[in-house]
């Protein structure tokens, strides 16, 4: 799609081009040009997505796994190639390795609902780190709550880098799974997730990586990861809201209970004995999101048309250049520094609250996120109640990030 | 930036720069939190309360401007008159960030500069936080208030 070769610099992304595929983005918001910032939050999504999700209600529309009329067969067909396609964005060797869920969150409470809870005695102990989202702690929280056993963090130092010692010591005989987020919605941090499976196999722990804000911004490779559950949600990589999905290993997922009861998960029933589908199909109760599903096949195979590689290096200078620009504004402080980056920039501004800095900057048209980022434990660990938060999508552009520069000169004038 | 000018009052960052009666009471007659979870902000309000009259407010806790230039004044606002009047003062002031019904009548006084934050329907949240932490606070509730 849009990439033209630059020869010194290598692919780089055409970014006007891309531009034009994403129809939300051509507005004023306030009077002003709309920039972006926000896409850690959710993205935008293109052309192409809005009209696999249309084309699915205008032509195909039907439940899927039941019917044996024509609608209901391409429903189902579109269903299951798109679960393909999610198998072949992430690496993994089975499409039946691929649960669909209503995002991460969901995935990452299936698996604690029916791989780690079976297994979980009184004085085991779950380990996490200090860098999650809330959705990679509290059903963590809820299930050591509910068996006695024991929530372990791993510390994360002031750049906002893992303490992989730390997690060595942490990983016990005791420790049931390890769950870590790949990339920090909060601090930007790319962790070193090869690394941290390998420590944990060694260790005899199985690993869930929360994909979230990974997915979007990189290639993803569940099998040369060797991770045994693999979370991520649609709509921060440009497809629809809730839908997302799960990588669970084949060996695993059978071995796991249901998560939920209803239709379309199981063999056959009697008031005495259920008989459960087989995985995936046992982990989707209930009619699934269909055209979410579609659209998010959709949104893969544009990540995949414009190359994952040149997104990954365009973001990448965009996380540079905003890192450089918003850190010469007097009074700022960038919060999360570490080496390896990815997707935002999180910093505060001395005296001055993240939600007044939001709201001046989205009078001028500029959307970012302030708040806590739903990481209120990253949030005490730096002392801060809240950050703000550029995010930044492939469709995002140098003058864009200098419109958040300007915008925060303004906060400074406001405030002055 | 003319709106903006409407929203950030003068009155307001001069009361977030410098606000009043903001520390930690030593022996309140009553507390209570308030929390915002959508932003984080929390605010502390201490009472201390004789005769049916507030006789002493304060308030702690760290929040966005418009949060703790609201906490600020309300307390300016509240301090020596009657609990009722109190109750009254906060249904005037709600009314006037909402707009939801033609004001009572009430007299609103320096409030008025929060006028402004009506056209910020997501910030009224962050103007009404320590009026109802001091609902909260009057009425001894013990569990901590949100704005949720």
């Amino acid at each position: 799609m849009a990439t033209v070769a630059t020869g010194t610099h290598g692919t780089r992304l055409d970014v006007d081009a891309l531009r034009a595929d994403f129809p939300a983005l051509h507005q004023e918001v306030h009077g002003k040009p709309l920039v972006y910032l926000d896409n850690a939050a959710t993205t935008q999504k293109p052309r192409a997505v809005i009209d696999a999700v249309n084309a699915f209600y205008e032509s195909d529309c039907a439940n899927v796994h039941r019917g044996v009329h024509a609608l209901s067969q391409r429903a189902t067909v579109a269903y299951e190639r798109a679960r393909t396609a999610i198998k072949a964005h992430l690496g993994a060797h089975d499409s039946r390795e691929i649960v669909l869920t209503r995002g991460t969150t969901e995935a990452i409470n299936l698996v604690a609902h029916s791989f780690v809870r079976p297994r979980l005695r009184a004085g085991d102990e779950v380990l996490i780190t200090g860098m999650e989202h809330h959705s990679n702690i509290v059903p963590w929280q809820l299930l050591c709550e509910e068996t006695g056993a024991t929530l372990r963090v791993v510390p994360i130092d002031d750049r906002g880098v893992l303490d992989l010692d730390a997690m060595g010591r942490l990983l016990t005989d005791r420790t049931r799974i390890l769950g870590v987020v790949h990339v920090s919605n909060a601090l930007g941090t790319v962790n070193p997730v090869a690394d941290i499976v390998r420590l944990a196999h060694d260790a005899g722990v199985p690993v869930l990586l929360d994909g979230a804000q990974a997915v979007p911004h990189m290639a993803v490779d569940v099998q040369a990861l060797d991770v045994d559950f693999y979370a991520f949600s649609g709509h921060k990589c440009y497809g629809p809201t809730g839908i997302g999905a799960l990588y669970g290993k084949r060996a695993h997922l059978l071995e796991m209970p249901p998560y939920q009861g209803g239709g379309d998960m199981i063999l056959s029933v009697t008031f005495e004995k259920t008989t459960f589908a087989d995985p995936p199909h046992r982990f989707e109760a209930g009619t699934p999101n269909i055209e979410g599903t579609i659209g998010l096949a959709s949104a893969l195979a544009y990540l995949e048309d414009v190359g994952l590689e040149a997104i990954a290096a365009h973001e990448a200078r965009l996380v540079e250049e905003a890192s450089r620009a918003v850190a010469e504004v007097p009074g700022v402080r960038l919060i999360g520094t570490a080496p390896e980056r990815a997707g935002s920039v999180s910093f505060v501004m001395d005296g001055i609250h993240p939600h007044d800095i939001g709201t001046i900057l989205d009078a001028e048209g500029i959307a970012v996120r302030a708040g806590h980022h739903c990481a209120q434990p990253v949030m005490q660990r730096y002392g801060v109640s809240a950050t703000v938060r550029a995010s930044f999508g492939l469709y995002n552009t140098d003058e864009e990030i200098e419109a958040l520069a300007r915008g925060l000169h303004t906060v400074r004038e406001v405030f002055a | 930036m003319s709106d903006l000018k409407d929203l950030y009052q003068e009155v307001i960052l001069d009361h977030n720069r410098r606000p009043r009666n903001c520390y930690a009471m030593d022996c309140p007659d009553r507390t209570a939190d308030g929390h915002n979870p959508l932003c984080g902000d929390t605010v502390r309000v201490y009472l201390r309360i004789e005769d049916g009259l507030i006789k002493e407010i304060s308030f702690s806790g760290h929040g966005c401007a418009i949060c703790t230039a609201s906490s600020s004044l309300m307390t300016e606002a509240v301090k020596g008159k009657p609990v009722a009047e109190v109750e009254e003062l906060f249904e005037g002031f709600h009314q006037m960030l909402t707009g939801v019904a033609e004001e009572q009548g009430v007299e609103l006084g320096k409030l008025r500069v929060f006028e402004g934050v009506r056209e910020y329907p997501v910030r009224v949240k962050c103007a009404t936080l320590a009026w109802h932490t001091l609902h909260a606070a009057m009425e001894g509730e013990d569990e901590s208030v949100t704005t949720e």
